[in-house]
């Protein structure tokens, strides 16, 4: 849930990137903090386990800068991909204002990306979302590899609503921000209606 | 659509932040946080030293939507309150409504004290989220929204 504060002259949004596990979430946000500006960003928090596995979720905030004198912080959080860690997933979707699904473009990865992507949707439902409903974008990462499904075929099967589709390299920072920003502008127009 | 926008006006933030500053100095706390659920800050007092107050308020958020999910598994509804205690600092979270206040106290103070302060706290300050969240849907449902105006240049301009 958005959050504007006329005190502080802030608007507050949450962006979740979910997807399988090992897609490239985690690399996403930490290439956002890398190569962003000190002042604008928090710490980058991973509640990870020992293995280097997301275990609850990764967090970063990160200020883009004022919309009408408001200063816009987007809170920008991961979610474990494993299976196991469903109750994890359902809990950071709560408040959530926009969705970015980080796809594993890797042939033997297809099925974790259909069952993520049916997760998603079970998981917002329970919250009182619906997808067809909120801000979201598709990525589909680790496009250097060699034994990528070609874009087309993984757009054809992926996405859900005409949402905007971006090719990524997230260890390379490639698409990373095209991503962000197609999030981030659907939240902020959102803004307009509410 | 996502949910209709939270809105904080000045004058309910005056009035939290009085709230908390009461807190505050009846506990010797160092300082007390009023964080939304969903881990946004909402205000503060006290000495914030050079703590990171925004991962902290989401981590605060995380801890509470964990500990209530557990006690979920163990059939009760909620836990009303979550304690941390440290060596020199300890934390105390307390659920009111959708808000989570947060204390953050050391030896200058005790738990008992401060469960005691923060309860009294507690219905003052669900009055004032009641009211912040009763003008949140009126200004929702004005036929004006509240940043109805922005243009698509301004949302680029962010990113320029
Ligand atoms: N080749 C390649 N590897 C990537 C890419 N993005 C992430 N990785 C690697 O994939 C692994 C899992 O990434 P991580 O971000 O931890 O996945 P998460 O589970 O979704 O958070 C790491 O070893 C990353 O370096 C990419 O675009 N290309
Ligand atoms: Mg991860």
């Amino acid at each position: 849930m958005t959050f504007i504060n006329y005190a502080s002259r802030e608007i507050n949004c949450k962006i979740v990137y979910y997807g399988p596990g090992l897609c490239g979430k985690t690399t996403n946000l930490q290439h956002i903090f890398d190569s962003t500006a000190p002042q604008a960003k928090g710490k980058l928090i991973s509640l990870a386990t020992e293995t280097d596995r997301t275990l609850f979720f990764d967090f970063m905030p990160l200020e883009l800068g004022t919309v009408r004198g408001f200063k816009t912080r987007f809170h920008l959080y991961t979610v474990p991909g494993q299976v196991y860690y469903d109750a994890s997933r359902k809990l950071i979707l709560k408040g959530v204002d926009g969705v970015v699904f980080v796809a594993d473009s890797q042939e033997e990865r297809m099925d974790a990306n259909v069952e993520s992507l049916y997760n998603l949707e079970d998981n917002l439902q329970t919250q009182g979302y619906d997808l067809n409903q909120l801000p979201y974008v598709l990525q589909l990462n680790k496009r250097d590899l060699p034994n990528v499904i070609p874009m087309h075929d993984l757009t054809h099967e992926l996405q859900k609503k005409g949402e905007p589709v971006f090719e990524a390299v997230a260890k390379d920072g490639t698409g990373v921000f095209d991503t962000l920003k197609a999030v981030a502008k659907q939240v902020l127009t959102e803004l307009r209606k509410t | 659509m996502s949910q209709s926008p939270f809105i904080l006006q000045e004058q309910q933030f005056l009035k939290i932040r009085s709230v908390l500053e009461r807190v505050r100095v009846e506990c010797a706390a160092r300082v007390v946080f009023l964080v939304d659920r969903d881990g946004q800050t909402i205000a503060f007092n006290g000495d914030i030293g050079d703590m990171d107050t925004t991962s902290f308020s989401s981590l605060a958020a995380g801890n509470v939507a964990a500990t209530t999910s557990m006690a979920r598994l163990i059939g009760e509804n909620v836990f009303p309150a979550v304690v941390h205690e440290g060596e020199n600092e300890s934390i105390f979270i307390s659920v009111i409504g959708r808000s989570l206040l947060v204390v953050v106290f050391d030896g200058r103070s005790t738990l008992g004290l401060v469960k005691l302060r923060a309860k009294r706290a507690s219905f003052d300050i669900a009055a004032i989220l009641d009211e912040m969240i009763r003008e949140s849907q009126l200004i929702a449902a004005s036929a004006k929204p509240a940043f109805a105006d922005i243009t698509d240049e301004d949302i680029d301009s962010l990113f320029s």
